[in-house]
């Protein structure tokens, strides 16, 4: 009962950054009717943006070290403590989640702008040519981080205060068996708010209506005099936004590298195929049950099975629902059905 | 009509064994005529070749062919390791495996169409890539990757009493080393074999069927004609291909690793076919050699070298130029290779042979205006 747990709140917040990627490709794939290769290279960036956030807060300065008394030592300090040694201390500890509001607009940019330079030029093109150059741009977008920051993980660590495990098992009243790290609790925590974030945005606002009357029928729309295409352009920053915070808050779970995107790109994109091309709430359910199944199949009683079954379980359970449910598990009627 | 085509196919073959053989010749000004470089070539060309088979004739765009590259490479390995050093049973079995596996995966995913079959077939590539390195390490030798040692069995070599000694063996062909020149030319005629059957393939009432799956593959349906077996032989085949292109990659040098069928591997094929033109024979071969010599020469430059070449600059402006052009050379070398990719889909879909044709067609259109007026202005249209 504990392993199960254990297994299931793993798989959670594994399947929380997938189901977050998903979301903006579903989405973006569901307005726009674009394939965007290149949403894994918007994760990694936005997982950049806490790098360089922190890089920054931490540029650092020589400081007399007063615990050596025998000679002269000095030592790097971050600026900001040198100088407001309790505010700045507590920043730099918080780098990771005030790199959110750091990101949120870059990220918004990045999107807008990749959104009117490129994607806007592929909309009549065939899926083949927007895999195509959406792949190239991700190549780019790899290489240039690759230039700047190296080809090496960069750890990121999370706030001090939840840099330990919670005790889940003793809060569930199961013994002291169960133990998480608080950042990945914190994480899922995270993802389910962004995801109703995004589901309330759609639902409840009239932009959302507009939005969702624009999936179900772009041309009616436009001849209600409504500008729709200005409106998907903002939902495609708003998908960007939603990557780039998904891979921020992943940075100390994972230490960002250059090609952790493409990484997580192919899952997401198995994602979205088994959730169902376009259907919002199937890429969410996708997620969160592929990232809870690949958990399970790492367990080593299973392992011991199934050899390797941890390596291919996604991508079998993709193989079996595009073979056997042609749309996905929640896909609409008629869309990318051939 | 008939005729003129079959003869003008022959010349196009005969100009293209010319050019490949004489690479050794004719490369010597660009720098790139040692045998390694040239292997690459052909060997990539080979595999390009078949990518275009399906990708080009069909328009079905496979992410998941380094699978069958792969998988071709430990083939011929382990025919060097159990059977001969001579290399072509090491070729015939590669490319019989490789065909096997091609129709299994074929089979399944050519269920579906369009982005479906690329995510399938990514998929499956990406599960042979993770089981390669994982639980396949009796036969994969993991991350190490498969190697020649002194301890194999080689049945067939012992039998004629070719006794290996004291140091690895290297592949041959019938005695003859295949290192240096001389692999390049069993590379190279591979390559003009391939040539020749995709030559073949292309003008075939086969290549016509798949070229019109291509522009309709509901239309050809309608017309009461089963696309699954075409679609499934032209899968095959190109997987025959890679399958050869893996096993010339382990004849050249006796190793195979599982890096060879990630899938960037596998994107890496689909830019040299897009690059060269999707769909023509010359295009893929173009292709893969252009990305491999760039490639040899972009990633060679580093610091020091940008930094004599721009000497003649004054030095602020040398650091700054040194700065922008280390982007893209050497270590970032990918970074060119996304450019040039986005650039060739982006405004050049059809790839350089387009562009040829394109500025062949300004030319011939400046010389007979009056004439073909009307016909030119239709054309810039569509």
């Amino acid at each position: 009962m504990d392993a199960l747990i254990l297994q299931i709140l793993n798989g959670l917040d594994k399947g929380g950054a997938y189901a977050l990627i998903a979301l903006g490709l579903t989405l973006v794939f569901g307005t726009l009717g674009v394939v965007n290769f290149a949403h894994g290279a918007i994760f990694m960036v936005g997982a950049f943006c806490a790098v360089t956030l922190q890089k920054v807060l931490t540029i650092s300065t020589k400081v007399r070290d007063e615990s050596v008394t025998l000679f002269e030592a000095y030592k790097e300090v971050p600026i900001l403590e040198a100088k407001f040694p309790v505010v700045g201390a507590v920043i730099v500890d918080y780098s990771v989640p005030l790199a959110i509001i750091f990101a949120i607009p870059v990220m918004l940019l990045l999107g807008l702008l990749m959104e009117r330079g490129l994607i806007r030029h592929f909309y009549k093109r065939p899926h083949a040519d927007q895999i195509l150059v959406t792949f190239g741009l991700a190549i780019i977008c790899q290489e240039i981080i690759r230039h700047y920051f190296g080809a090496n993980p960069i750890p990121q660590s999370a706030p001090e205060i939840v840099a330990g495990s919670a005790n889940i098992g003793a809060f569930l009243g199961l013994g002291d068996n169960v133990v998480y790290p608080w950042w990945r609790l914190i994480y899922l925590m995270f993802s389910f708010l962004v995801i109703s974030g995004v589901f309330a945005f759609l639902q409840f606002t009239t932009f959302g209506m507009v939005v969702r009357a624009g999936m179900q029928d772009r041309e009616m729309v436009g001849l209600l005099g409504i500008d729709i295409q200005r409106r998907f352009t903002i939902v495609f920053g708003l998908a960007a936004v939603v990557a780039g915070l998904a891979g921020v808050m992943y940075t100390p779970i994972l230490p960002p590298d250059y090609h952790m995107g493409m990484d997580f790109l192919v899952l997401s994109f198995v994602v979205v195929v088994v959730g169902g091309m376009g259907s919002l709430g199937g890429a969410v359910l996708a997620g969160f049950l592929l990232g809870i199944l690949q958990s399970f199949a790492s367990m080593n009683e299973i392992k011991s099975y199934l050899p390797g079954i941890d390596q291919i379980i996604i991508y079998l359970v993709a193989v079996v629902v595009l073979l056997v449910r042609p749309r996905g598990l929640l896909g609409r009627k008629g869309v990318m059905e051939d | 009509m008939k005729k003129s085509t079959a003869t003008s196919d022959w010349i196009l073959f005969i100009a293209f064994s010319a050019v490949v053989l004489s690479m050794p010749i004719w490369l010597a000004p660009f720098g790139a005529n040692y045998p390694d470089l040239m292997q690459k070539f052909a060997i990539f060309g080979v595999f390009a070749i078949g990518f275009n088979i399906l990708f080009g004739l069909t328009g079905y765009l496979s992410f998941g062919h380094a699978a069958f590259l792969g998988v071709g490479s430990y083939t011929a390995v382990w025919s060097f390791k159990l059977l001969t050093m001579n290399v072509l049973p090491a070729v015939v079995f590669s490319i019989l495996v490789a065909g096997v596996f091609a129709y299994l995966i074929g089979f399944i995913s050519l269920r579906r169409s369009g982005i479906y079959f690329s995510i399938l077939t990514l998929a499956f590539a990406q599960m042979s890539y993770n089981l390669a390195y994982s639980v396949l390490t009796p036969i994969t030798n993991g991350e190490t990757g498969l190697q020649l040692s002194l301890s194999d069995a080689r049945v067939l070599d012992s039998m004629v009493g070719i006794s290996t000694g004291r140091s690895l063996p290297s592949t041959t062909l019938f005695g003859t080393k295949m290192s240096g020149l001389p692999g390049f030319y069993f590379c190279a005629i591979a390559l003009i074999i391939g040539f020749f059957i995709a030559l073949r393939i292309t003008r075939s009432p086969f290549g016509t069927m798949l070229r019109g799956i291509k522009s309709n593959q509901t239309r050809m349906s309608y017309t009461g004609l089963n696309t699954r077996p075409y679609l499934i032989w032209a899968f095959v085949i190109s997987g025959m291909y890679a399958g050869l292109a893996g096993s010339l990659l382990a004849v050249t040098d006796p190793l195979a690793g599982a890096e060879r069928m990630q899938w960037t591997a596998s994107g890496e094929v689909v830019l040299m076919t897009i690059l060269g033109g999707a769909g023509t024979l010359i295009g893929p071969v173009l292709g893969a050699s252009l990305i491999k010599y760039f490639e040899n020469i972009f990633s060679a430059f580093n610091q020091g070298t940008l930094n004599q070449a721009f000497a003649a600059l004054p030095d602020g402006i040398q650091s700054v130029v040194v700065d922008v052009v280390s982007l893209f050379v050497g270590e970032g070398w990918h970074l060119t290779l996304g450019l040039l990719f986005m650039i060739t889909v982006i405004f050049l879909p059809g790839g350089i042979m387009e562009g040829i044709r394109r500025i062949a067609g300004l030319f011939s259109r400046r010389k007979d205006k009056p004439s073909t007026g009307a016909a030119g202005t239709v054309a810039e249209q569509s």
